[in-house]
């Protein structure tokens, strides 16, 4: 905490981001959005609103979806932060990645990295069993993936361009594919 | 050569087609992988970043600004106000012929005046290191204020609203017969009042600018739906010839309407980083989109209508009230479509407009006729219902031959097919008309419908079409992609008009130094490019034979275009053996390494020239016949008879949109529209304090957009009939689909539970 | 935001020596409500002490049949958890419908619980509140109201309480468990929250010094008959208007055992005392359901945009009871 940027006390954060640890020093109010953005140059990941209000920004945390506009920097010291940029498999994209073009899942795009990053931990908590608002009997051990289900789980990610059908059928293809297991394990 | 439209399809020229099949987005790689930058997005080492302090009062003048704590941050470079701010140009007066005189968000002279026009008005710019010190230095800039009266209730002020005038381009109002007398003595009548909320776009990707100098040059990256009135603006306003501002803009994060003006912040960061030397970026806070830039305006509407017993209409009347900014903002067409869709003996349409000390409106989304179409739409479902009648053959009874205020022709009319087809589709002959009468367990079930209309509209568009020896194409145009998948649907055309494969095309776009392209407005971009598209293809193909025809080798030796078309890659005789080359191999055969056609001109005299050429067609065009997107809306709704919730269950929307180039971007377009119509119908509304004219809900928690959890799935499709009088029979699908949405929720809550409600948002309390 | 510093708290006093030392300091958990305020300028802490590594993140049985909740456990896991949704279903339900699922995996227990109004002039700071500047006054009043109190309100503020979580906890009776350098303090859930009176600013019984360590819940068997009901203006990602967390367990058509509270309507989560006298022992009939709710709703008092408020909840409590006793609870 001695080094000084700007006249205001830094810590160093190191994270590992898409695989790659990430050394950075950074004024505790940076936001962990902003240190992807403008600190790390991943500008993937987008600011829809700042307020948690929109899923715009959504990022995996050890494969759990958060807000990172909410989330102080500092706060995820040694963690494994994975972004859009970061769930392709090499050259391979995502499943969900390819899903959404084909089902056209997106118009502007802005919403869109938000939206893939939420699907994966969506899958991954459906997968370990958890519940959902809409999910009728909470004591059931598995719940099925049906299209209420995929979209109360995903109504944390705004889409203003009305994608929302096709970011359903996205996901439920994935999900019920093969490639959808592969999601779940991975994202396990 | 050439802004005529084309009005047959280019035959089909590969075996491969391109139009109208559902091809996958060619910007769809870096759309889902990050990979596509937004315009906060581009780095440049030494950015600076700014934020925006926001005037508290309605109207007034500044009498103070304290900038010493703000200055004092660590970090900050600037703080920017009236008081040191370099003079800039105000904007210039609106010129028809200079169309991007039009793109002043405002007229304000923002930091060149200690004059507040609105609550949210910018009155201080800060600049530092990092967004942080930039977004604290804001909070701490003390402004003081000498309050002048103002008025911005609209409800209080909306008698006091002024008649529409009628320009060159907008109709405030018409008449045909004697409306009111045809209406007290019709047999059935209604006389019903509507009212809609204010409205915000909310694009996800707030308003942000990136903008870098170089001397006097000076280049801006900056989420537009029209670049090209970006340049001219920064450029008028910062006295710098146009060709020294260059507009980077290929991805747009959502617009609506909301990018289409030039609004405070794209100017301030220009600003900023002229006055600090650095280049600067601006993304606005969500408050601060709601702060400066407009939304839609709010309207009261009447609509009347007066019938026989047989549900021939006698008389419709509808008027409203909307407002205008007292600095800015533009008359919206909410009773456009009541001067087109019913064959009314006796008509009267009238718009009136109130100015009020608030942020000026601007378009957004179906500008008029989303909120137009909610009244005169539910004002027929209700005489429908007074005449016991289907609303359905109330229309079909009603439908017109010509257009209903004054006989022109329809270039294309198909509303009898689309609710054909609709009520097929959904199931229409399933319902019981008496409201109340239908129930799924314990929730009540209603079923409405409600017409869709949007007029066509078409601007001029510059491009170039380079074909290269290895049979590549390159159409160059300054378009605009938020999402609507232009850069797609134009690669398909290009690709059919020259008949090369599909992949072999690619398309430069979003920037200024291309040729001029329209603005993504009015639901015209994909028209207005493709009819200088087909052009520029068909010159180049002209040049491509004559090159053919000048060798001694070819077999297109002594052939004329009307004998050769375009396929597999080259061009080939029609008819008979299908003698013919490939462009590779014309191309290089004379030696050249690229050929290319243009279509306008980006000279001065050139873009003059562009201009008069459109208003000419547009007029002539006016003149000739009344062009529109139409289309029937089929909704079923869920209502909770404890709590009043209301969940849309099932949509089908039928559209006649012309010839649809992509299937896939077009049901997504379309969908997004009646998405867009949902959250009008049953929870947008942004707040607008009727005390002293803020908002008070800026916020993405606040104003509820829909979420996944609304929206069921929708059915769209189309009639897929070429509208003859346009490029390629096509007719823009951007605004249809969210006209006549509101009104089909409106009528199925009112099947479902018996209660009209005429105020939009349709929330639970109103149907408690 | 204003700078600030940053401490992260190894154990429990490491976090409370932090506490009692540091000048003008907050706690932070997710930081989903604390990050916010902190932009908006309305939370200004010179220091924030992370406790999210606080090893309190544990669901677990207590020997007299509850169950302990760790302040740290997330929003996410807390709805998950085995034990809540067979024995607390209204809890897990309550939980599952706030916010976003990013946003529960985020949240904890313990911010959750002291997460401030969303009052829309306590959110501007243009506006007078006397939340945010005591004395200042009150523009909600005559404002914008929907969101605002039925019960409970006062002349200096009728904000309402956004938690949904905090109401099922209400009705289960909770207990929340604090320390500070002073030591341990159990407080129920019930007097954790205080209705504004004079001093709006004064939100909780939580010492500033003070964190919250757990909550736990006592044996209830009633709750594994229990649901939340939420109403909003949209299906999903918005705050109450109105919610009922009840639980309802009958003997022979009789009302044996009951739990009530209402969200969106109050200050704090609203327990329905009234309500609850009236209907246990009475027939479960809708008449008495009736009863039961205009019981608890006749002090009710609207603000100018949100009467409906008072026929919504009756309806909703009524709906909620009459829907537990005839179909059972969610679990
Ligand atoms: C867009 C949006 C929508 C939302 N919708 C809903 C909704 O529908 N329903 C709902 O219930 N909630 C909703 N929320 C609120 C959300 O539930 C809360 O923000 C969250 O629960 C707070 O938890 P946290 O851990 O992030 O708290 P923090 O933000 O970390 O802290 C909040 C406060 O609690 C204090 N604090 C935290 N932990 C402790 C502790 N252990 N001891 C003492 N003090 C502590 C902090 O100092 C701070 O003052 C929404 C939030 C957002 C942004
Ligand atoms: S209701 Fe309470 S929180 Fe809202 S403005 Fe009034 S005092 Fe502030
Ligand atoms: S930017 Fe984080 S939720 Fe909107
Ligand atoms: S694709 Fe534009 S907001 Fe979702």
């Amino acid at each position: 905490m001695d080094v000084r940027m700007g006249g205001r006390p830094v810590v160093e954060i190191r994270m590992r981001v898409n695989g790659v640890m990430e050394s950075l020093d950074l004024e505790p109010r940076v936001s962990l959005l902003d240190a992807l953005r403008e600190h790390l140059g991943l500008t993937g990941t987008k600011k829809g609103c700042d307020q948690g209000a929109c899923g715009a920004c959504t990022v995996l945390v050890d494969g759990e979806r958060i807000n990172s506009c909410l989330a102080l920097a500092v706060q995820y010291d040694g963690r494994a932060i994975t972004t859009i940029e970061g769930v392709a498999d090499g050259e391979h994209t995502h499943p969900l990645q390819s899903a959404f073009v084909r089902h056209d899942g997106f118009q502007c795009g802005y919403c869109t990295s938000g939206q893939i990053c939420s699907a994966i931990g969506m899958l991954a908590e459906h997968g370990a069993g958890a519940p959902s608002a809409v999910t009728e009997h909470l004591s059931a051990d598995t719940i099925e993936l049906s299209d209420a289900e995929i979209r109360e789980r995903m109504s944390g990610n705004l889409c203003r361009c009305g994608a929302y059908n096709g970011i359903v059928g996205a996901i439920r293809e994935v999900a019920s594919g093969e490639s959808g297991r592969d999601v779940m394990e991975a994202a396990r | 050569m050439t802004q005529a439209p084309v009005h047959s399809r280019p035959a089909p020229a590969t075996a491969e087609r391109s139009v109208g099949k559902p091809i996958d987005r060619v910007d769809g790689r870096v759309k889902t992988t990050g990979a596509a930058r937004y315009s906060a997005e581009y780095p440049y080492p030494d950015i600076a970043h700014a934020a925006l302090v926001h005037a508290t009062v309605s109207r007034g003048r500044i009498a103070g600004i304290d900038a010493a704590a703000a200055s004092a941050v660590p970090g900050v470079l600037a703080v920017i106000t009236h008081l040191n701010a370099p003079a800039m140009k105000p904007p210039p007066p609106v010129s028809m012929m200079n169309l991007s005189t039009l793109a002043s968000g405002t007229t304000v002279n923002y930091l060149n005046t200690d004059e507040v026009h609105w609550d949210g008005q910018p009155v201080a710019v800060v600049v530092a290191e990092t967004l942080e010190a930039a977004r604290q230095g804001a909070s701490l800039v003390r402004v003081t204020y000498e309050t002048l009266p103002a008025t911005f209730d609209f409800a209080a002020e909306e008698k006091n609203a002024k008649p529409q005038k009628s320009d060159l381009v907008q109709s405030g109002g018409a008449t045909k017969g004697d409306a009111e007398a045809a209406l007290a003595a019709a047999p059935v009548a209604v006389d019903l009042r509507f009212t809609t909320p204010p409205h915000n776009h909310n694009a996800i990707e707030p308003h942000a600018t990136t903008a870098a100098w170089d001397g006097d040059r000076v280049t801006v990256h900056d989420g537009a739906q029209n670049m090209y009135w970006v340049r001219d603006n920064l450029a008028m306003k910062f006295g710098i010839p146009a060709a020294n501002v260059r507009v980077i803009s290929p991805y747009v994060g959502g617009a609506f309407g909301g990018k289409t003006m030039v609004w405070a912040g794209t100017i301030l960061t220009v600003l900023a980083a002229r006055v600090t030397g650095r280049p600067v970026r601006l993304m606005l806070t969500r408050e601060g989109v709601y702060r400066t830039v407009g939304g839609r305006t709010p309207s009261t509407q009447r609509v009347a209508l007066g019938a026989e017993a047989d549900g021939r209409l006698t008389a419709l009347v509808h008027t409203s009230v909307t407002r205008l900014g007292r600095v800015g903002g533009g008359p919206e067409q909410v009773t456009s479509q009541s001067r087109h869709l019913y064959d009314a003996e006796n008509i009267l349409v009238q718009q009136n407009l109130v100015k009020l000390d608030l942020l000026p409106n601007t378009v957004m989304r179906a500008p008029g006729e989303s909120i137009g179409t909610f009244a005169l739409e539910s004002a027929i479902d209700e005489l429908a219902s007074e005449l016991g009648m289907d609303p359905i053959a109330l229309r079909m009874r009603n439908e017109p031959e010509r257009n209903p205020i004054d006989g022109k022709r329809f270039a294309h009319r198909m509303l009898r097919e689309a609710y054909a087809r609709g009520a097929e589709r959904f199931g229409w002959s399933e319902r019981t008309p008496e409201p109340r009468s239908m129930r799924d367990g314990r929730w009540l079930v209603g079923m409405g419908v409600a017409s869709a209309y949007h007029p066509s509209w078409q601007f001029a568009a510059n491009v170039t079409v380079r074909l290269s020896p290895d049979g590549t194409v390159v159409v160059r145009c300054g378009f605009h992609e938020m999402g609507m998948g232009g850069a797609t649907a134009q690669a398909q055309i290009a690709a059919d008009a020259l008949g090369v494969p599909f992949e072999a095309v690619r398309m430069e776009y979003g920037d200024t130094a291309l040729p001029t392209g329209p603005g993504a407005g009015g639901s015209g971009q994909t028209a207005s490019i493709a009819a200088s598209l087909l052009s520029a293809c068909e010159k180049l193909k002209r040049s491509v034979l004559a090159l053919a025809r000048r060798s001694g080798d070819s077999p297109l030796r002594g052939q004329r275009m009307t004998g050769v078309e375009a396929r597999d890659g080259g061009l080939y005789r029609t008819g008979g053996a299908g003698l013919g080359e490939s462009y590779a191999k014309i191309l290089t055969r004379a030696g050249r390494d690229s050929m290319e056609a243009r279509v306008g001109s980006d000279t001065r005299v050139g873009a003059i020239a562009g201009q008069v050429r459109f208003m000419s067609k547009l007029m002539l065009d006016r003149r000739r016949w009344v062009k529109a997107a139409s289309g029937a809306q089929f909704c079923e709704v869920r209502v909770d008879p404890d709590t009043g919730e209301v969940r849309v269950s099932r949509w089908v929307g039928v559209f006649d949109v012309g010839t649809v180039i992509n299937a896939k971007t077009t049901a997504s377009q379309l969908r997004g529209g009646i998405v867009m119509g949902i959250g009008m119908a049953l929870s947008e509304e942004t707040l607008v304090d009727p005390r002293n004219g803020r908002i008070m809900n800026p916020s993405l928690a606040e104003y509820h957009v829909p979420v996944h959890a609304d929206i069921p799935a929708i059915d769209v499709s189309w009639l897929d009939e070429p509208d003859p009088t346009m490029p390629l029979g096509l007719i823009g699908v951007g605004e249809v689909s969210i006209t006549g949405a509101a009104a089909a929720i409106a009528n199925a809550v009112h099947h479902a539970t018996g209660r009209r409600v005429r105020d939009l948002p349709i929330t639970l309390d109103r149907l408690l | 935001m204003k700078a600030f510093s940053y401490v992260s708290a190894a154990d429990v006093p490491a976090a409370l020596r932090a506490i009692s030392t540091e000048p003008n300091a907050k706690f932070i958990g997710g930081g989903t409500n604390l990050v916010d305020l902190m932009r908006e300028e309305i939370e200004r802490p010179d220091t924030i002490i992370d406790i999210t590594r606080l090893p309190l993140s544990g669901v677990e049985e207590l020997p007299g049949g509850g169950v302990r909740i760790g302040a740290m456990v997330r929003n996410s896991h807390l709805a998950a958890h085995r034990l809540i949704r067979t024995r607390y279903p209204m809890l897990s339900q309550a939980v599952l419908t706030g916010a976003s699922a990013q946003l529960r995996n985020m949240a904890t227990v313990g911010g959750n619980l002291l997460q401030r109004t969303r009052c829309l002039y306590f959110y501007d700071g243009a506006a007078a509140c006397s939340k945010r500047e005591p004395g200042r006054g009150c523009d909600a009043i005559g404002g914008f109201t929907r969101g605002h109190a039925i019960l409970g309100a006062s002349e200096a503020c009728v904000a309402t309480h956004p938690s949904d979580m905090c109401v099922a906890l209400a009705a289960l009776d909770a207990t929340v468990v604090a320390e500070s350098v002073r030591g341990v303090r159990r407080i129920p859930m019930t007097e954790f929250h205080v209705l504004p009176g004079d001093t709006p600013d004064v939100e909780t019984t939580l010492a500033a010094d003070e964190l919250v360590t757990a909550v736990e819940l006592p044996e209830i068997p009633v709750a594994a008959t229990s649901a939340y009901r939420k109403v909003r203006d949209r299906a999903s990602y918005a705050f109450a208007l109105v919610s009922v967390a009840a639980a309802l367990e009958t003997t022979d058509g009789a009302i044996s055992a009951v739990r009530l509270a209402l969200g969106g309507v109050a200050a704090k989560p609203w327990r329905a005392h009234q309500a609850e006298r009236v209907l246990l022992g009475a027939p479960a009939t809708d008449e008495t359901f009736e009863r039961a709710a205009d019981a608890e709703l006749a002090p009710a008092v609207a603000q100018s945009q949100n009467a409906f408020k008072i026929e919504l909840a009756r309806r909703v409590i009524v709906a909620t009871l009459r829907r537990l006793h005839t179909e059972g609870s969610a679990a």
